[in-house]
């Protein structure tokens, strides 16, 4: 483990552990897990041992327990949990340590980070690396299915490179290379400055690996063999290899999972102020509808690859038909995660090509909300779904045709997709760089996988097409002609964000025709083998297909071509490639107005959503107000200096937590604030007092603030300050909804309407509003009164005496009674005090004093010091009639006080009544 | 939402004058040219031996027909956009700032679903009859395992490797599973159904073709899957009648 030694009295185990060489992580992570396979396989032969079974080795018990051991002890060793492990044996650990954030060198790469940054890269060079693996399989599948008969490989390993390939691209290439993408892409989006949780993030992709290594090895172990649907039973009769898939399903399933949490709270939660659901990007709604298909689809294939699992290892009987078990429910279970998971591998890609299709068509995405809506209505459309896969399955039959109905309805919001992208481009000003030919090709390939899908979701079709090559043609025109389309476009459109570095145009552009190209020839003439007949998954098949699957075998060679020139262009471009600007492609979404790569944090400062994202061709219309301490780059869409945040507020604008939010605003670094303060009708001298107050309190803190007391209204003060000095955002600060005029009146949108820039509320208790802000600034008095309490002519010499400065009182009444008699009276005597104190507290604050008071129990002595005490009072204000004679008092209170002055007040009133004893 | 004006295509009397008007219904042509002769040129579709695979190939023709037609009219603007919307090397300028247009969303969603209904209407109509019982039908029973196939016929009290029956009487198979998952498939039937472990799947098909057919597992069931093949073999009434008794008379 991981020694750390504070210095500076400030936990830095994490600097410390920064500079730990890389192959500390690595050497502990394959101690970790080779301690945790051994401890795994211990565990079962205790188990079994305790238990009396006869049979003390059953291998797939003990590979089962190992491989699932070793999975976890990887992702603790590699240092996953060190954070946590820490807290939960009560090392130190800091919150605000960010040494485990950012890449500086390369070796950052390879070790946990929780920098979504990072993170998005090690994502896409983990899934590009399972992509050419998965690419290796299908080319050794080609080569077999390149002449009829056996050539290269026998039936089972056939059968296990078509199960691993399918299985690598799906859970860890299309799903992850999505996350990969939206972790680096989305929160610069969203004006964020990480996701919602990093740690969470940086475990997602951790335990990715585990899941994918297992698969790799598997064909090594007795291949896993029953396709990537593990259709029970034929998956109950595998081997080693398919206990590996079924362990590895559920760290790629768990990885899904986190990192869909992890998107949806970070859409949800991190937004940056005015990023509106309707000011997202698309690819925010994109894979805000993936994260809901994953968290609750996920679990469904998690469980039954459990239970295909305990059917082999524990004796369960599932699916086991002799036994009592459904055969067809293992289908139902499956299909209920994996079709949505079509969408999961289609969404984002949607949201991807939309962004690319408007940035290089410079022109507004045509029907925003239209692509919006749709993509919501596959997703929950995605659930009603699943037996169209299950047709000719022996399930109940009455079944099929409402999921046919259903299936079918799903081309509605897809064709409404693929229009509103004809719609983007049409009278565009296109400018073909690869990211735009792969976008363009999407929607080519795609509309033909649609269409595909169409045939197949319409029943009798499906009966005669099912199982067949039309299902594998169908499958790659929408999860390669789509997805990977997809994947490629955004690889090539953000790669100059990740890395800093343009790539090579000309080799993108040979990557897309050779793929292009290769693709078709490849996919469409397997619709021809389909009809006619030819089964898929065979290692054999009819003569009479010969040599169309010799054309295929050979098309297929250029997909290869083409990904060999891709994977040389992304790392020569990201060693040596020409310097990225940082918009090379006039984008408008917020990661283009930040530097190439971002910042540790993306920006220096909150940015201010002010408008949509695709506002292509709106004279001065822009998506977002980024700030930048000097100009290095972000062009005409990047501010300089400060900017002006107009706060709006009456009685609250002195409340402490209004206070406190612009200090935190303040904080970021490039605002200034004014302060403007209507009275709506009320007491003007009021509104100056608290305005003072709060001028005083944020000029102490070195705020850039100034304010204007405005009579009149609030939408009629905010137009008039507008007017003067343009700002751009508001705060607002009101009393809660109910306690509010201001929001009787829905102020908050009217201002939005009236100002039209961003509108942040804060909401403020009255009685907060009421209380004394805490700051050296503001000079806080104590009252110490009795009879004069209540009396005008006192509250007249307050505001008199002390109307320079910003003041907060408190009113203390001390109520030395003592002697006979005091049992009866002291109720009402106590009574009547809090009365005349609370007379005094509601006129101080209906003149725009803070104040607030307590009656004492004890003489004006007792009472000084709980103002010394209690309230840190800097001056003390004894009150008396002349006729108390309270010079006594006056001495003994002054020698109470200490170092803090005591000033006597006379009260001259006529009107004062005479005391009651 | 619309920002700009109203794309010109939409206002009937500005599609003539559109100056895109002529160029796509060129493109359009070409492209309908294209898929017209993918599509008829070459032949796609196995000999129909039973009733079901004529009424499954309408329905086909059909969806290629409307597929085909909003196949050719998207690549029509994405080819036409493309070729005529290109920006020149460093215009820098922007398109015009067009957010939608609703009565285009409407139409693109309405017809879409016009389309479909008739196909989803047509494919209950195809089940349907596809699926109907004959009063006169020849029960089979059927076994497969890993990875062979047995038919046994009933009526005759035989079995056989392949399955033989007779044109112009309805088949209804009884179908089991020792073991895996198995799909029993025959593309010139156009019917196909699994074969699962612990449930009796029933198929029905109503030859029409004397012929011999390949009779082909489609679910994957292990190793010799690619192999577990057998005959369909559909004779006419007289040579059914003649294997009939041969069959017989060897079982005895």
């Amino acid at each position: 483990m991981a020694t750390h030694s504070p210095t500076h009295g400030h936990p830095v185990h994490g600097h410390h552990e920064s500079t730990k060489p890389l192959f500390a992580w690595w050497k502990r992570a394959i101690v970790t897990t080779a301690a945790a396979g051994l401890i795994g396989m211990a565990l079962v032969f205790i188990g079994r041992l305790a238990f009396g079974f006869d049979d003390l080795w059953e291998p797939q018990v003990y590979y089962a327990a190992m491989a699932s051991a070793m999975g976890l002890g990887f992702i603790v060793g590699i240092g996953c949990f060190d954070y946590w492990g820490r807290y939960l044996v009560g090392k130190q650990v800091d919150p605000e340590d960010h040494s485990l954030h950012g890449a500086s060198n390369w070796r950052a790469y390879f070790r946990v980070n929780t920098d979504h940054k990072v993170i998005g890269i090690q994502y896409m060079v983990v899934v590009f690396f399972f992509f050419v693996m998965g690419g290796i399989m299908a080319e050794m599948v080609r080569a077999e299915l390149a002449q009829p008969g056996q050539q290269f490989v026998d039936g089972e390993t056939y059968n296990g490179l078509f199960s691993v390939h399918a299985t690598l691209m799906i859970f860890l290439f299309v799903i992850p290379a999505f996350a990969g993408l939206a972790n680096f892409a989305l929160p610069i989006m969203l004006g964020a400055k990480d996701m919602a949780f990093p740690r969470l993030n940086a475990l997602s992709l951790w335990m990715l690996i585990p899941g994918g290594v297992m698969m790799l090895i598997s064909p090594i172990f007795g291949a896993f063999s029953a396709g990537w649907t593990a259709y029970a039973p034929l998956a109950v009769q595998g081997g080693t290899g398919t206990t590996l898939f079924e362990i590895g399903v559920q760290f790629a399933g768990a990885s899904s999972i986190a990192t869909a949490l992890n998107f949806l709270v970070t859409i949800i939660t991190m937004r940056a102020p005015g990023m509106t659901v309707w000011r997202m990007p698309l690819l925010a709604w994109a894979n805000a509808t993936t994260s809901g298909l994953v968290v609750f689809g996920t679990p469904f294939i998690a469980g039954s690859q459990f239970m295909t699992l305990f059917d082999r290892i524990v004796g369960t009987n599932f699916f086991n038909a002799g036994n009592g078990g459904d055969v067809v429910m293992y289908q139902h279970v499956f299909w209920f995660y994996s079709h949505p998971a079509v969408y999961i591998m289609m969404l984002p890609g949607f949201g991807i090509i939309s962004e690319v299709l408007a940035t290089f068509s410079r022109k507004p995405i045509f029907g925003y909300r239209a692509i919006a809506f749709s993509t919501v209505a596959i997703a929950v459309l995605g659930f009603g779904v699943w037996a169209h896969h299950m047709f000719v399955s022996g399930m109940a039959d009455w079944l099929r045709l409402p999921m046919m109905l259903t299936t079918v309805i799903i081309a509605v919001p897809t064709g409404v997709k693929v229009f509103s992208w004809l719609g983007t481009i049409w009278q565009g000003k296109l400018h073909l760089k690869t990211p735009m030919l792969w976008a363009l090709g999407f929607i080519f390939t795609f509309v033909i996988g649609g269409l595909s899908g169409v045939f197949l979701g319409t029943l009798p079709i499906d009966i005669q097409l099912t199982d067949t090559y039309f299902i594998v043609a169908h499958i790659h025109y929408v999860f390669f002609g789509g997805s990977v389309f997809t994947i490629f476009a955004g690889t090539y459109y953000w790669f100059p964000k990740m890395t800093g570095r343009m790539y090579s145009e000309k080799l993108g552009q040979w990557h897309f025709w050779l793929t292009f190209v290769g693709f078709n020839a490849t996919f469409f003439p397997m619709h021809w083998l389909g009809i006619q007949g030819m089964p898929r998954r065979v290692a054999d098949y009819d003569e009479r297909f010969a040599n169309l699957n010799l054309i295929i075998s050979f098309a297929s060679g250029l997909m290869t071509i083409g990904t060999l020139i891709f994977l040389y262009n992304m790392v020569v471009s990201w060693r040596s490639g020409p310097r990225a600007p940082w918009n090379p492609w006039r984008g408008r979404s917020m990661e283009w107005l930040v530097s190439s790569p971002p910042s540790l944090f993306n920006f220096d400062a909150t940015p201010q959503v002010v408008g949509g994202p695709y506002q292509y061709g709106v004279p001065g219309a822009r998506h977002a107000v980024i700030f930048a301490p000097d100009q290095i780059g972000g062009g005409e869409l990047t501010e300089v200096g400060k900017r002006t945040i107009l706060v709006l507020a009456n009685e609250t604008i002195a409340a402490s937590s209004l206070l406190s939010h612009l200090r935190n605003r303040s904080a970021e670094g490039f605002w200034r604030f004014t302060l403007v303060v209507p009275t709506d009708g009320g007491n003007h001298r009021a509104a100056e007092r608290r305005l003072q107050v709060a001028l005083a309190v944020l000029a102490n803190d070195g705020i850039d603030a100034s304010g204007v007391v405005e009579d009149g209204s609030p939408l009629a003060a905010v137009e008039r300050v507008l007017a003067e000095e343009p700002a751009q955002e508001i705060v607002l600060a009101t009393f809660p909804t109910g306690d509010s005029g201001w929001m009787d009146q829905d102020l908050v949108d009217r201002v939005r309407k009236t100002a039209n820039i961003a509108v942040t509320r804060v909401v403020v208790r009255r009685e907060e509003a009421r209380e004394a802000v805490v700051s050296s600034a503001v000079r806080r008095i104590a009252v110490i009164a009795n009879d004069t309490l209540g009396d005008a002519a006192l509250i007249e010499t307050l505001r008199d005496r002390y109307d320079a400065s910003a003041l907060s009182a408190v009113i203390l009444c001390p109520l030395s009674i003592d002697g006979p008699g005091w049992t009866d009276d002291a109720e009402r005597v106590r009574v009547e005090a809090m009365g005349r104190a609370r007379t005094t507290i509601e006129a101080l604050q209906e003149s725009g004093i803070q104040a607030r008071g307590e009656v004492v129990d004890g003489d004006p002595v007792a009472a000084a010091a709980v103002a010394r005490t209690a309230y840190s009072a800097d001056t003390i204000l004894l009150a008396s009639y002349q006729r108390d004679r309270a010079d006594q008092v006056l001495a003994a209170v002054t020698q109470a006080a200490g170092t803090i002055p005591v000033e006597h007040v006379i009260v001259d009133s006529e009107a004062a009544a005479p005391p009651a004893s | 939402m619309t920002i700009g004006p109203p794309d010109p295509l939409i206002a009937s009397h500005a599609v003539f004058r559109s100056p895109h008007t002529i160029p796509l219904i060129l493109i359009a042509l070409v492209i309908s040219a294209i898929t017209a002769a993918t599509a008829l040129l070459i032949d796609w579709f196995p000999e129909q031996a039973a009733e079901q695979a004529v009424r499954v190939d309408q329905l086909m023709w059909f969806l290629v027909i409307s597929s085909g037609a909003v196949f050719v009219l998207v690549t029509t603007f994405l080819v036409y956009s493309v070729w005529k919307f290109r920006a020149a090397p460093g215009d820098e300028s922007e398109g015009p700032p067009i957010h939608g247009n609703h009565r285009l969303e409407v139409a693109w969603t309405i017809i879409p679903v016009v389309l479909l209904t008739v196909m989803v209407v047509w494919a209950i109509l195809v089940t349907n009859r596809n699926e109907a019982l004959a009063g006169d039908r020849q029960p089979i029973d059927v076994k497969a395992w890993q990875f062979a196939w047995e038919f046994t016929y009933p009526e005759l009290g035989v079995s056989s490797g392949d399955l033989v029956v007779p044109v112009g009487r309805q088949v209804e198979l009884r179908m089991r599973s020792t073991d895996v998952i198995h799909n029993f498939a025959v593309p010139e039937l156009r019917v196909k159904r699994d074969v699962v472990p612990g449930i009796t799947t029933k198929l029905i098909f109503d030859p029409t073709r004397p012929g011999i057919y390949p009779v082909i597992c489609s679910e994957l069931c292990g190793v010799g899957h690619s192999v577990m093949r057998a005959r369909l073999v559909v004779k006419s009434k007289a040579d059914y009648a003649a294997w009939a008794a041969d069959a017989r008379a060897a079982a005895k």
